[in-house]
């Protein structure tokens, strides 16, 4: 290769360089716009919101909407209940679905075929196909309307971890499991004490989409927990937009709350959470 | 080979129990529910009752048209955006790549209420940042909410926002797994960077971007917090209502049941039509 080349290479390298910055820079601001303006206005008093200033900078009102919030919804008692709620259906979502999935990845039984066939049939149809179903065995049937269980326990079905786990099991070398067996160690103990251990990372991903889905969850809540001192915070918060003599900067608060936790366990576990995101399509 | 039929189903059991009553049964009794008229009591047979009204409801084709409308725009904008993003974030030529990522990737953990909020604000006629910044360079306000045709570029706008980048992780997930030394032996037989692109990167990447447009599409056409909280249940006078909101208002506003399942199963029709699309277009070559 002649030097005069190379020179011209690396110049070709510099010019792709500059124009790829050039074309992503302003695509990254406008994407972080919305964000951004919902920190400026959950810090501005709303007749700053409602004026004809444009105001691109944070003020000092953050806690002075947060109450103003609170005046319209209890809207701190609402996030307890979201938390609580996306804890305890992460863990037991979690749990069921490793369970099947390890199921699924080590034995073979009667009907396998048949159960992987109605998992994988189902998983593309429109969750709202279930929706009035649902409803109405949880809230007329069952009498569970405004309750933990309601919040809880219908939304478990999610087989995204099934498929996970499954596949994740089977990666793993079955000599392993087989040496653990005739040493005599059972079954549940192998699954609990060596086959889950080796998947933390697999688990890390699943736990962190599972939680960032019932944490944002909104339609199910909205319909089966309507009544005030049930509701989860996107609920509680989605009572206030439209009405028409209420608190942007209250609102704009309130989203803040909801986002902000997850947007640091986000660059914290960045790592898992595309790994969880990812593994969805690469089968 | 052996059977251990009692230790598997010991550990599928709970699994299979929470998803044969919230999951199977409900996707069967849905099926039943629309062929019953649900608002006398008790429920009763009548298979024409709410599929005669479904193919005679102007407020069904609306909610149609709209959604599919949306669908048509939507989903081929933010998938082509997606790949931008993820072919870009790949390049080894960035800098800041952590930033980038952050910028794309970050809406994926907005809430939906959340984003909402923060879209409706931005698009206020009067107060709104967006009509502020179009006077800034001299353009005049447009009254996004009352004129069908804004109303539906906003929630356009905002579910690309929310979807693009994370399509985007699924696509750049499939992206790294090519493997590097395509592009190095297409680079020295001095390939262009554009022709690797199309004859590299998209032929090797479409199962996924296959993938992600029957993921958006599924999830598009159960639109329904952004028309129920941007556009104020579905306004301007229906002008973006969408099929998940006529569910909506028809199964828990109007407490139709029956007349909803239907609505509910010409979604399913729909996705179950889009699924055979995609298993037509990803089939391997004999």
């Amino acid at each position: 290769m002649t030097s005069h080349s190379r020179v011209s290479r690396s110049q070709a390298r510099l010019g792709r360089s500059i124009a790829l910055h050039l074309f992503l820079t302003p695509l990254a601001l406008v994407w972080l716009f919305p964000l951004w303006m919902m920190v400026v206005f959950s810090t501005m008093p709303d007749n700053g919101i409602f004026s004809p200033d444009i105001e691109l900078l944070p003020h000092g009102n953050f806690l002075d909407n947060v109450s103003n919030l609170q005046r319209g919804t209890n809207f701190i008692g609402a996030i307890g209940i979201s938390v609580s709620v996306a804890v305890t259906y992460t863990f037991l979502s979690v749990m069921l679905t490793s369970m099947a999935g390890w199921a699924l990845a080590r034995y073979n039984f009667f009907g396998k075929g048949m159960v992987v066939a109605i998992i994988f049939g189902t998983i593309t149809l429109p969750y709202a196909v279930v929706l009035i179903p649902q409803f109405i065995m949880v809230a007329r049937d069952f009498k569970l309307a405004n309750t933990w269980v309601a919040l809880i326990v219908p939304p478990l079905f999610n087989s995204l971890g099934v498929l996970f786990m499954r596949q994740s099991f089977s990666m793993m070398p079955h000599e392993l499991f087989d040496a653990a067996k005739v040493e005599g160690v059972k079954e549940w103990r192998i699954f609990l004490f060596v086959a889950l251990p080796l998947a933390r990372p697999m688990l890390a991903a699943l736990a962190i989409i599972l939680f960032l889905a019932s944490w944002n969850n909104y339609l199910w809540p909205l319909l089966i927990n309507s009544k005030p001192g049930a509701m989860t915070a996107p609920v509680a918060l989605g009572t206030l937009i439209g009405l028409t003599k209420v608190s942007w900067g209250g609102i704009m608060a309130g989203a803040v709350m909801l986002t902000a936790p997850m947007l640091v366990v986000f660059v914290l576990l960045q790592r898992h959470f595309v790994a969880g995101i990812a593994a969805g399509a690469i089968k | 080979m052996r059977y251990q039929n009692a230790t598997a189903y010991r550990f599928l059991a709970p699994y299979l129990l929470i998803f044969s009553i919230f999951w199977l049964w409900p996707i069967i009794d849905s099926f039943l529910i629309s062929f019953q008229a649900t608002r006398t009591v008790p429920w009763r047979f009548a298979p024409t009752f709410n599929w005669g009204r479904l193919i005679g409801d102007p407020a069904f084709f609306n909610a149609l048209k709209n959604t599919l409308l949306i669908l048509v725009i939507q989903v081929p904008v933010m998938i082509s955006l997606a790949i931008v993003m993820a072919v870009l974030l790949n390049s080894p030529l960035l800098k800041a790549r952590g930033l980038f990522r952050f910028a794309f990737f970050a809406p994926v953990v907005v809430g939906e209420v959340a984003y909402s909020a923060v879209f409706r604000l931005m698009f206020n006629l009067d107060y709104g940042i967006i009509n502020k910044l179009l006077n800034g360079i001299g353009l005049p306000s447009v009254d996004w909410f009352t004129n069908v045709t804004p109303a539906m570029a906003v929630i356009m706008m905002a579910v690309t926002w929310r979807w693009a980048g994370y399509n985007a992780i699924i696509l750049l997930a499939g992206l790294q797994s090519i493997p590097e030394d395509v592009y190095e032996a297409a680079t020295l037989d001095r390939v262009s960077k554009v022709k690797q692109f199309f004859y590299i990167t998209l032929p090797l990447l479409k199962p996924i971007i296959v993938f992600c447009a029957v993921l958006s599409i599924i999830g598009t056409m159960q639109l329904f917090t952004e028309p129920f909280l941007i556009t104020e249940r579905g306004g301007p006078g229906g002008g973006t209502e969408t099929l998940g909101l006529l569910l909506y208002r028809q199964g828990f506003r109007s407490l139709n049941f029956g007349y909803a399942s239907a609505v509910a199963y010409t979604m399913a029709g729909l996705a179950i039509a889009i699924s055979l699309v995609q298993i037509w277009l990803t089939r391997e070559p004999k």
